[in-house]
């Protein structure tokens, strides 16, 4: 049981997908305007994550070595296909304003990363907890940049103003202001990386 | 189907859209891969070609096989296992037929499927092209024609990006800001400056 805790904060801190590894990049600048979109996105990474893991965790004896990375984009792709409907029917106003980055999280590198360097060699558990901890800590990351850029792009907080009177800097919503904020902040823990050891 | 509405695509794709600095599809690629100028050409070329050809395939597959069946939500999987599918044949004949090629393309032509700017493309030209599920008028053209576009725009960043991170190589940046963060605020500098382009309105 301790492993499987451990499995699920690794995700969160020490192998945070997105700071840390620098995986699905992509998906995490350009959705990342506002809080609710960087949640609905996360969300839906995150359930991608989950099944993905739990399946190629369950039928990773029966896929033959040389042909792994197909079967495991066709199990990927489903799941977000299934993302992609759901989201279509009960919540569409998410769905226009995610537009083409949802079809997009079949390649994104971390659902295929988790599935090649984890799922592939773990238990079906193992592969749950990592699935869950990997999503957390894609939605955390998200969620903090787009709080970030939300903040001092807009002046606004899940779309309510903070502080009356802010003057918000247009260029932290556009799309240079979002490679600014995660250079920085990929830089900003790099520095706690260094003086944490 | 006239000269303008091909060169809005250009100017859309390669400039004001930019796949890279303003879609920020293929981000990954374009900053682990951009360190010398030389693989980042490799990488673009083959990003150009498999974009293109990527395009067309999946137009086809969109118009006759899908739409007719009435199938279009299984649109992600069939572009992303085609894609897959084409990358790796023209890996193999690469191989074959030009082998000093295939060492110049290395590991890249491989990594290209799950590259987004591909994919991304794809999804693009049928949302764009393909009105209420009929193709508009000329679109397998216009497909196409984004997909080269799309390569070019990926091509201009790319060799832009590689220049510039050649000659700050030797330049004294803080320790915590090496490769990935300084890579990531050269790309926001760089995006800034493309933004001037938003003046282009048609």
């Amino acid at each position: 049981m301790k492993n499987l805790i451990q499995e699920f904060f690794k995700g969160i801190v020490k192998e945070n997908p997105t700071f840390v590894l620098a995986l699905g990049l992509c998906p995490t600048l350009a959705v990342s305007i506002s809080i609710s979109n960087a949640i609905g996105m996360g969300c839906a990474a995150t359930f991608v994550i989950l099944f993905s893991n739990i399946i190629i965790a369950s039928i990773k004896d029966f896929i033959p070595d040389k042909i792994r990375i197909p079967c495991y984009i066709v199990v990927i792709a489903t799941f977000v296909t299934i993302t992609e409907l759901v989201m279509k029917a009960y919540f569409p106003p998410l769905n226009r304003a995610l537009g083409i980055y949802v079809p997009l999280i079949v390649v994104n590198c971390i659902v295929l990363g988790r599935a090649e360097a984890f799922a592939s060699k773990n238990s079906v558990m193992a592969s749950l907890f990592d699935g869950v901890g990997m999503g957390a800590g894609f939605t955390l990351a998200l969620t903090l940049i787009s709080a970030i850029r939300e903040f001092l792009g807009a002046g606004k907080l899940c779309g309510l103003t903070v502080i009356p009177g802010f003057e918000p800097a247009l260029i932290i919503g556009m799309p240079s202001g979002a490679l600014l904020v995660i250079g920085l902040l990929l830089g900003f823990f790099n520095l706690l990386k260094e003086k944490a050891k | 189907m006239n000269a303008t509405q091909f060169l809005v695509i250009f100017i859309s794709n390669v400039f004001i859209y930019n796949v890279i600095l303003s879609r920020f599809l293929g981000l990954c690629s374009f900053i682990a891969i951009s360190k010398q100028t030389k693989p980042a050409l490799a990488m673009s070329l083959a990003v150009v070609f498999v974009t293109t050809m990527s395009s067309i395939i999946t137009w086809l597959i969109y118009r006759f096989l899908l739409i007719p069946f009435n199938m279009t939500y299984l649109r992600t999987i069939s572009f992303i296992l085609v894609i897959a599918a084409f990358v790796q044949l023209v890996e193999m004949i690469i191989r074959k037929i030009a082998p000093p090629l295939y060492c110049f393309f290395g590991i890249y032509l491989p990594l290209i499927t799950v590259n987004c700017a591909v994919l991304g493309v794809a999804v693009l030209n049928s949302d764009m092209y393909f009105g209420a599920e009929t193709p508009i008028l000329a679109s397998f053209v216009y497909s196409a024609f984004q997909g080269i576009c799309v390569g070019l725009g990926y091509t201009l960043a790319m060799l832009l990006m590689s220049a510039i991170r050649e000659r700050i190589e030797t330049c004294d940046i803080p320790k915590a800001m090496k490769d990935f963060p300084i890579g990531f605020i050269i790309a926001s500098i760089m995006s800034m400056a493309f933004m001037g382009f938003n003046g282009f309105r048609f």
